[in-house]
């Protein structure tokens, strides 16, 4: 009978498959043979949920729950590699810092840093702010100065609101000159939260 | 080094690929050269299709790519099988037994020793479902070849089966 046969042969009889193991088989084996471009992983913080995003080189990228993860992983695919999956250990030791940063044990983050998603003045303003120390502010003047223009303080703004790698390259540490708290991709209340941890509150509080 | 990727090629993140087609991909491998061996050979379809994937000129039908890449695993298998029978170990037991498989051992077994052509044909057809356009594409025939080979496959399979 035709039909009956071409019912058995419907049926292969498939055991089902883990496809969560199966990803993280994939990614230790991607890490091994170095075919891991970019490895992700997430920590739960007092400031919600973050993703963690590293490459060979160092972290690349460090956002807040509220962004589309799809849509960074996009990003990265287009911007450094599609080869993409997730690893939590490969994250460990960004993950270890934050965790000891968000309980007070850490006031300098101890990390190689890839900065392919950021290019030219960005590049140079986010480089001063990483180097503002915990518990100190500065001014979007002053970084932009930092960064070799002292007037191109707004271009400095834009490029501290587009910053990749937020908290550790501290972009909550730029105030106003006249102590307004500025703007934060995270929303103020992350950035208040921030210096407050720091111990570092502006003298006025209006943004 | 990481690849490169040129800003006219999307390919989504390789991790997107996994999700979407691991389940597909494994029952046409379970198909191909049963459960035993179909999860290394899924393994090793990721892992070769990871290694070429920054290199792709563009990001079009990623699905059919993975199963060229996935039948190319499975006729490794078989090739592997071919050079190694079991009668050739002397009365030592096979470490995994044929007989570990499900149901309908006797129909996959005939399945697995069909030629190439027309054991993948038939998986893409049956076990995924596929209508004999979209076997050509995915096996680089014309529509009626994936027909041919569909029916060739059948014939051999109903004079060996259901004698």
């Amino acid at each position: 009978m035709t039909d009956e046969l071409e019912r058995r042969l419907g049926d292969p009889g498939v055991p089902s498959i883990d496809v969560g193991a199966l990803r993280a088989s994939l990614a230790m084996r991607a890490a091994e043979a170095g075919l891991l471009d970019v490895a992700y992983g997430m920590l739960d913080s007092p400031l919600g949920p973050l993703t963690v995003m590293v490459t060979p080189r160092g972290l690349v990228r460090l956002s807040y729950g509220d962004e589309s993860i799809e849509a960074q992983l996009d990003e990265l695919a287009e911007r450094v590699s599609p080869r993409i999956l997730e690893a939590p250990e490969k994250t460990d030791a960004v993950r270890r810092q934050l965790d000891e940063y968000f309980e007070g044990g850490r006031h300098r983050f101890d990390l190689s840093i890839d900065w392919r998603l950021v290019r030219g003045f960005a590049g140079e303003v986010l480089r001063a702010t990483a180097r503002i120390p915990f518990g100190r502010v500065s001014s979007y003047r002053e970084i932009a100065t930092d960064a070799g223009s002292p007037n191109a303080y707004r271009a400095a703004g834009n490029a501290l609101g587009s910053n990749p790698i937020p908290i550790i390259v501290p972009c909550h540490r730029v105030l106003h000159a006249g102590g307004g708290l500025g703007g934060y991709t995270g929303g103020l209340d992350r950035k208040r939260f921030l210096l407050d941890l720091e111990g570092v509150l502006p003298p006025r509080t209006t943004a | 080094m990481p690849g490169r990727v040129s800003s006219s090629v999307h390919l989504p993140p390789f991790e997107r690929l996994v999700d979407a087609h691991a389940r597909e991909l494994h029952r046409f491998l379970v198909g191909l050269v049963g459960p035993m061996e179909a999860e290394d050979c899924l393994q090793e379809t990721f892992m070769s299709a990871l290694r070429a994937y920054p290199g792709l000129r563009h990001g079009d039908n990623l699905r059919a790519w993975l199963f060229t890449i996935a039948q190319r695993k499975a006729t490794d298998v078989a090739r592997r099988r071919v050079r190694r029978p079991t009668s050739d170990l002397d009365g030592v037991e096979p470490v995994a037994p044929a007989d570990a498989q499900p149901a309908d051992d006797a129909l996959w077994s005939t399945v697995r020793s069909l030629p190439a052509k027309q054991r993948v044909a038939i998986v893409h057809r049956f076990v995924l479902d596929l209508p004999y356009a979209e076997i050509g594409v995915r096996m680089g025939t014309s529509d009626v070849a994936a027909r041919q080979n569909v029916s060739a496959g059948l014939r051999r399979l109903r004079g060996e089966v259901e004698r």
